[in-house]
C-alpha cells in the first residue's frame, strides 16, 4: 500500500512520513499531493501568532481540548525558528500540549523554519494539505515571533488569531505596524494580570481604523485556567461563518492559492537558474566581479538570465 | 581600611611586581592564559588592598552575630556548637526508612532529613498510574498518616529536629507530622524542623511542582501564617539555591536567583497581611557547596550580607533575626563523577570545608556513589565521617570566619554580592521572580551557564579528574543499593487496606470542606490537617486542590 | 542525506532534573539536528505517540529517578505494537552499569551514563539512525 492510500485510510504514520517528505522536498510527496489535492479544502485553518511568551501553545492546547469535547478531529502544526548558524533547532511547543499526545483525534507536528527562502510557507502549506486529506476538521498553525512569519502563516490560514499579553509595553507599538492588520480575532491572554484592560483597549483603538465589514473581536482569556476559551472559539467559528456568508472565503482562498502558485513558480525558477553547478559557479564569479566594481549587479542578473534562456 | 597614601605606595609596588612578572612569564608562561573560578569568573594573579579599596570593616563585615552578618549569624559560631550534621535519607517504605533514621541517630546524626519518593513529592498516591516504577525509589513513599506513623515510630518528635524535603504538597506532609506528634502526645509548639516548601525553585530547576504559581504562593503564605501561631519553632521554608546550582547556574546566579525567590515570598506574605517580623525569623536558606572552595566561601558571606541589607532596607524589618540569613548546605551532587567514585570522597571533603568556612548552620554531605545510584549505608557513613573529621580534627571550626580579611575573599565576596544584585534588579524589572520564571528568563540564564560549563569540559578547558583527565580502565562498581521493586505493590495493598478500614464518609466530608475552603480566602492548613487526621490520602487531598487550582504548565527555555 | 536528523528528547518518569536532557538537546541542535523536546513527566504512551507524529529518527530519553528498568523497555514494547521498527531508541542518566545489559536486551540500543561527552552521543546517533 502506498503512502497516499495509507493517508486516506487515516494512518498517522503515513501523515507523519508525508510531512517529512514534503519538508525535505521529496518529489514523491508532491506527486501524492497532486493526486489527492481535490480532497483538501474541508478543514478550517487557523493561524495562531503573537509575541514570544504570549502563551500561544497553552492557548492552542485549550482550544484543541474544547474542540475535542465537541468530537472534532484536530491537527496542530507548531513552528519554531531554526538556528541560522547550525541548521538545527529545538522545537519545544509539545511541552504545553502533552496531554494531547495520546488523544487519537489529535495530530501534532513540530516544524523548524529551516532557514531557507519560503521554506516555512511551502512546508506548512504541504502539511496543512496532508492533515486536511487525513480528515481533521480544524488545523492550527502556531508560529512564534513577530514579523515575516506572521504574514507567511496568514497566507495559509482562513482565520488568523493574534495572541497578545499585558505588559509588553512598547512592543505593541512595533507590532501595530504591519502585523496587526492580519489578525481576524484577537486574544488578550493572561487577562488576570495588571494592564490587561489597557492592552485590550489599545487593540480596540487600533481596530477603529479598520474599515472592513469584519470587526475583529477582542477576547480576554486566561488560558492556564481555561477561562474565556469557549468564547474565543466561538469568535473563531463566527469568523468562518462570516467568510462563508459573504463569499469572502472563496476570495481569500483564491488569493492564497495565487500566492502559493506564484511562490512555487518563484522557487522553480530559482531552482532552474541555480540548479546546475555551472550556473551557480557563474553567479559566484559574477558576484566577485560586482563586488570589485568591475561589473554592475543589474547587468550581472541579465547575463545569468540570458545564459539560462540560451541553454 | 587603608589610607590613601598607603594605597598609593602599594600601587607602586604592585606595578613593579606586575612588570617583573611580565618578564618572567615571557620566559615561562603561566599554565593558562586566563584563570577562572568554578563558575567561570576571572581570577587575578594576586589580590592586594587595591582590590578592596573603600572597604569599610564596620559597614561591610561587622562582628559575627550582628548586622550585616557577613561573618556569621551567631557570635560564637562553631565554638558554641557544631553545625547540624544532617543526612538526607529515606527510601522504599516507611518501615525501612525508620530503621535508617534510627541507625543515623545512633551514629551521631543530630537531625533527621526525610527524602520522599517522587510520587509523594508530586502529590500522587502509590497506586496512581504515573507512580509506576517510581514508588520508594528516590525516597520514602508516604500515602497517608498511617505511613507517617510508621516513619517516626519510636522517634520522639519533641527530641529531634526534622527536615523534610517536600515542596508542592508541603502543607499536607507538615499536617501529617503534626498529626503524628499529636498521637505521641507532643504538642505542635514543641516541634522543631524545616519543610523545604520552596515552590519557585521547583519551577526553575527541580521540577516537582503541582499547582500554578498563584495557588502555590497562597499555600506557602498559609503555612507561614499557621506556623507563626501554632508551630512557632518550625522553619516554614528553606529557600533553595541548591537545585538552581545543580541545574548549572554560577555561584553568583545561585545567590541572585535564590534571594529573588526569597523576596517574592516575603512580598507575598506581606501582601497576605502578615507582619514581616512575625515570619521572617523562620525563613531559612539552602545552598550548594562546590569544589572552588574560595569562591564558595565568598558566596555564603555575600548571601548573608545581601539578605541582611534587603530585609532591613527593602522590607523595613526590625528584628535582628529577620535579617540574619541562616542556611543549610548540601555538597554538590553534580560535581560527583561516576568514574573513579572514590575520588568523590575528596571532593566532598573540600566542599565540607567550604561550607564550614562559609558559616553554614547545617550540612548534608553526599556519598561517593551518588552519581551511580542511591548511597549504601557504608558510603553514607563515610560521608558523615567527613563532616566529623572537619569538625573535630581540622581546626576550621575553632575560630569564627577565619578567612575574613583575605584580600581575595573580601574582593570576591563583594563581586558576588554585586553580580547577584544585578540579577535581582533585572528580575525586579521583569516584575518579580514568579514572572521571570513564567517567561523563562531565569531558566534561560541557568541553561546558558550549564551549556557553557559542559562545553568547557568537552574542550578540556575545564579538567574533571578521572573524567576528562587521569582516566583509568574501570570495572563496573558492584554492590549498589537497590530498592526492592515489590515496594510499589506493597504500598498499593496498604492503601487498599486503609480505604477499607477508615471512616470513608468522614474522609469525604473533610475533603469537601477542603474543596470549599480552596475556593475561599481561608487558610487551608486547618482543613488539610482535618483531612489528614481522618486518614485522607495525600493523593486525595492534592487531588481536591488539583481540581480547584489546576496544574502548572512548564515553561521551557532551551 | 540532505535532511536534518530529527530526535525526540524526552524525560520519562517523574524526576524533574532536566539539566542533562536540556544540555543534550542543545548539543544536538548545535550539531544541526531538529530536536523535539517534550519536557518532564512523560509516560511511555506519550513518548511513542509523539515520536510517531513527529516522524523522528531517534528517541533519546533521560531518566534519573531509578525507574528506567520499568519505563524504557515499555517504550520499545509500544513501538513494536505500533509496528515501528525504524526509530533508534537510546537512554541516558543515572543508570547503573549492571542494568545496561538488561536494557539492551529489551531493545534500548545504547545507554549513556554520567560523564559521557555530548559528542559521543551525537556521533552515535549520526552513525546508527536507521533511515538514510
Amino acid at each position: 500500500m502506498d503512502l497516499g492510500e495509507r493517508l486516506l485510510k487515516g494512518e498517522k504514520r503515513a501523515v507523519a512520513r508525508l510531512i517529512s517528505m514534503a519538508e525535505n522536498h521529496d518529489n514523491e510527496a508532491i506527486e501524492i499531493l497532486k493526486n489527492l489535492y481535490k480532497k483538501t479544502g474541508n478543514a478550517h485553518v487557523i493561524g495562531i501568532t503573537g509575541p514570544p511568551g504570549a502563551g500561544k501553545s497553552t492557548l492552542t492546547d485549550k482550544l484543541v481540548k474544547a474542540l475535542r469535547r465537541e468530537g472534532k478531529k484536530v491537527g496542530v502544526i507548531a513552528v519554531d525558528p531554526t538556528s541560522p548558524f547550525t541548521g538545527g533547532s529545538i522545537l519545544g511547543d509539545r511541552v504545553r500540549m502533552n496531554e494531547l499526545s495520546i488523544d487519537p483525534g489529535v495530530f501534532i507536528r513540530s516544524m523548524g523554519t529551516r532557514g531557507h527562502l519560503g521554506g516555512l510557507s511551502k512546508a506548512t502549506a504541504a502539511a496543512v494539505k496532508i492533515l486536511d486529506i487525513y480528515g481533521v476538521d480544524y488545523i492550527f498553525i502556531e508560529t512564534v515571533g513577530v514579523g515575516q512569519s506572521e504574514v507567511d502563516i496568514a497566507k495559509n490560514a482562513d482565520t488568523t488569531l493574534m495572541v497578545m499579553v499585558p505588559g509588553l509595553g512598547d512592543d505593541i507599538q512595533a507590532i501595530k505596524a504591519g502585523i496587526m492588520e492580519i489578525g481576524d480575532v484577537f486574544a488578550v491572554n493572561k487577562a488576570d494580570r495588571d494592564g490587561a484592560k489597557r492592552t485590550a483597549t489599545e487593540i480596540e483603538m487600533m481596530l477603529d481604523f479598520n474599515k472592513s465589514d469584519w470587526r475583529p473581536p477582542v477576547q480576554k482569556v486566561i488560558a492556564v485556567n481555561n477561562q474565556g476559551i469557549d468564547e474565543l472559539l466561538e469568535h473563531i467559528k463566527e469568523h468562518m461563518s462570516h467568510l462563508k456568508e459573504t463569499g469572502k472565503l472563496q476570495k481569500k482562498r483564491t488569493e492564497n492559492s495565487k500566492i502559493e502558485i506564484i511562490d512555487l513558480i518563484q522557487q522553480k525558477l530559482m531552482q532552474m537558474i541555480l540548479d546546475k553547478s555551472s550556473k551557480e559557479e557563474m553567479v559566484n564569479q559574477l558576484a566577485e566581479e560586482v563586488a570589485l566594481r568591475k561589473y554592475d549587479p543589474y547587468s550581472a542578473a541579465e547575463t545569468v538570465l540570458e545564459n539560462m534562456k540560451n541553454s | 581600611m587603608f589610607e590613601k597614601e598607603k594605597l598609593g605606595k602599594i600601587k607602586e609596588s604592585f606595578d613593579a611586581y606586575e612588570a617583573k612578572v611580565a618578564e618572567t612569564t615571557k620566559k615561562r608562561p603561566e599554565r593558562k592564559e586566563v584563570f577562572e573560578t568554578g563558575s567561570g569568573a576571572v581570577v587575578n594573579r594576586l589580590y592586594t588592598p587595591l582590590d578592596i579599596e573603600g572597604f569599610d570593616y564596620e559597614n561591610d563585615l561587622g562582628m559575627p552575630g550582628s548586622y550585616p552578618y557577613t561573618r556569621g549569624v551567631q557570635p560564637t559560631m562553631y565554638r558554641g556548637r557544631f553545625w547540624t550534621m544532617r543526612m538526607y535519607a529515606g527510601f522504599a517504605t516507611a518501615e525501612e526508612s525508620n530503621k535508617r533514621y534510627k541507625y543515623l541517630i545512633e551514629q551521631g546524626s543530630m537531625g533527621l532529613s526525610v527524602a520522599f519518593d517522587l510520587p509523594t513529592q508530586i502529590g500522587y498516591d502509590s497506586d496512581h498510574p504515573l507512580a509506576e516504577g517510581e514508588v520508594g525509589k528516590v525516597g520514602v513513599a508516604i500515602d497517608s498518616l498511617a505511613d507517617m506513623e510508621l516513619l517516626f515510630d519510636g522517634i520522639p518528635l519533641d527530641k529531634v529536629s526534622t527536615s523534610m524535603t517536600i515542596n508542592a504538597p508541603a502543607s499536607v506532609l507538615l499536617a501529617m507530622y503534626i498529626a503524628v506528634a499529636e498521637k505521641q502526645g507532643v504538642t505542635a509548639d514543641k516541634l522543631r524542623g524545616t519543610i523545604q516548601n520552596d515552590i519557585l525553585k521547583e519551577y526553575i530547576a527541580r521540577g516537582t511542582y503541582i499547582f500554578p504559581t498563584e495557588a502555590s504562593m497562597r499555600l506557602i503564605t498559609n503555612i507561614f501564617e499557621y506556623c507563626s501561631k501554632e508551630v512557632p519553632l518550625w522553619n516554614t521554608i528553606s529557600i533553595s539555591g541548591y537545585h538552581i546550582r545543580e541545574a548549572g547556574s554560577t555561584a553568583a546566579q545561585e545567590v541572585g536567583f535564590t534571594l529573588s525567590d526569597g523576596i517574592a515570598y516575603v512580598d507575598a506574605a506581606i501582601k497576605a497581611g502578615l507582619d514581616v517580623d512575625t515570619f521572617a525569623p523562620r525563613l531559612s536558606f539552602f545552598f550548594n557547596a562546590h569544589n572552588d572552595i574560595l569562591e564558595e566561601v565568598a558566596k555564603y558571606r555575600a548571601a548573608r550580607r545581601l539578605w541582611a541589607r534587603i530585609m532591613k532596607e527593602r522590607f523595613g524589618a526590625k528584628k535582628a533575626k529577620s535579617m540574619a540569613l541562616k542556611f543549610h548546605t548540601q555538597t554538590g551532587g553534580s560535581t560527583l563523577t561516576a568514574q573513579q567514585p572514590e575520588n568523590n570522597i575528596v571532593r566532598v571533603a573540600i566542599q565540607t570545608l567550604a561550607a564550614v568556612l562559609g558559616g553554614t548552620q547545617s550540612l548534608h554531605t553526599n556519598s561517593k556513589d551518588e552519581a551511580l545510584a542511591l548511597p549504601t549505608e557504608d558510603s553514607v557513613r563515610v560521608a558523615l565521617r567527613t563532616q566529623q573529621i572537619v569538625a573535630y580534627e581540622s581546626g576550621a571550626a575553632d575560630t569564627v570566619d577565619p578567612l575574613a580579611g583575605s584580600y581575595y575573599i573580601e574582593a570576591k565576596t563583594k563581586a558576588i554580592e554585586e553580580e547577584a544584585m544585578k540579577y535581582i534588579k533585572r528580575i525586579d524589572e521583569i516584575g518579580g521572580a514568579p514572572r521571570a520564571i513564567d517567561n523563562g528568563y531565569i531558566q534561560q540564564e541557568i541553561m546558558d551557564a550549564a551549556y557553557n560549563y559542559q562545553k568547557d569540559i568537552e574542550n578540556d578547558k575545564r579538567i574533571i579528574v578521572g573524567m576528562n583527565k587521569f582516566q583509568i580502565e574501570e570495572e563496573a562498581p558492584k554492590g549498589l543499593l537497590r530498592v526492592d521493586p515489590s515496594v510499589g505493590e506493597l504500598q498499593k495493598s496498604k492503601i487498599q487496606a486503609l480505604k477499607e478500614k477508615r471512616d470513608n464518609a468522614l474522609v469525604e466530608e473533610r475533603l469537601e470542606a477542603l474543596r470549599t475552603a480552596c475556593k475561599s480566602d481561608e487558610n487551608l492548613m486547618p482543613y488539610i490537617l482535618d483531612a489528614v487526621r481522618a486518614y485522607g490520602t495525600l493523593g486525595e487531598i492534592c487531588g481536591v486542590m488539583r481540581e480547584v487550582f489546576g496544574e502548572y504548565q512548564q515553561s521551557v527555555q532551551l | 542525506m540532505d535532511r536534518p536528523i530529527r530526535v525526540l528528547v524526552s524525560k520519562p518518569g517523574l524526576d524533574g532534573h532536566d539539566r542533562g536532557a536540556k544540555v543534550i538537546a542543545r548539543a544536538l541542535r548545535d550539531a544541526g539536528m531538529e530536536v523535539i523536546y517534550t519536557g518532564l513527566r512523560q509516560t511511555p504512551e506519550q513518548i511513542v505517540n509523539a515520536a510517531i507524529q513527529e516522524d523522528v529518527d531517534c528517541i533519546a530519553m533521560s531518566i534519573l529517578s531509578g525507574a528506567h528498568n520499568t519505563l524504557l523497555p515499555k517504550v520499545v514494547e509500544l513501538l513494536k505494537v505500533e509496528n515501528v521498527d525504524d526509530i533508534l531508541v537510546i537512554g541516558g542518566g543515572v543508570i547503573p552499569d549492571e542494568d545496561i545489559p538488561f536494557l539492551k536486551e529489551k531493545g534500548i540500543e545504547e545507554v549513556f551514563t554520567p560523564g559521557t561527552p555530548t559528542s559521543v552521543t551525537i556521533d552515535y546517533i549520526k552513525e546508527n539512525i536507521k533511515r538514510k
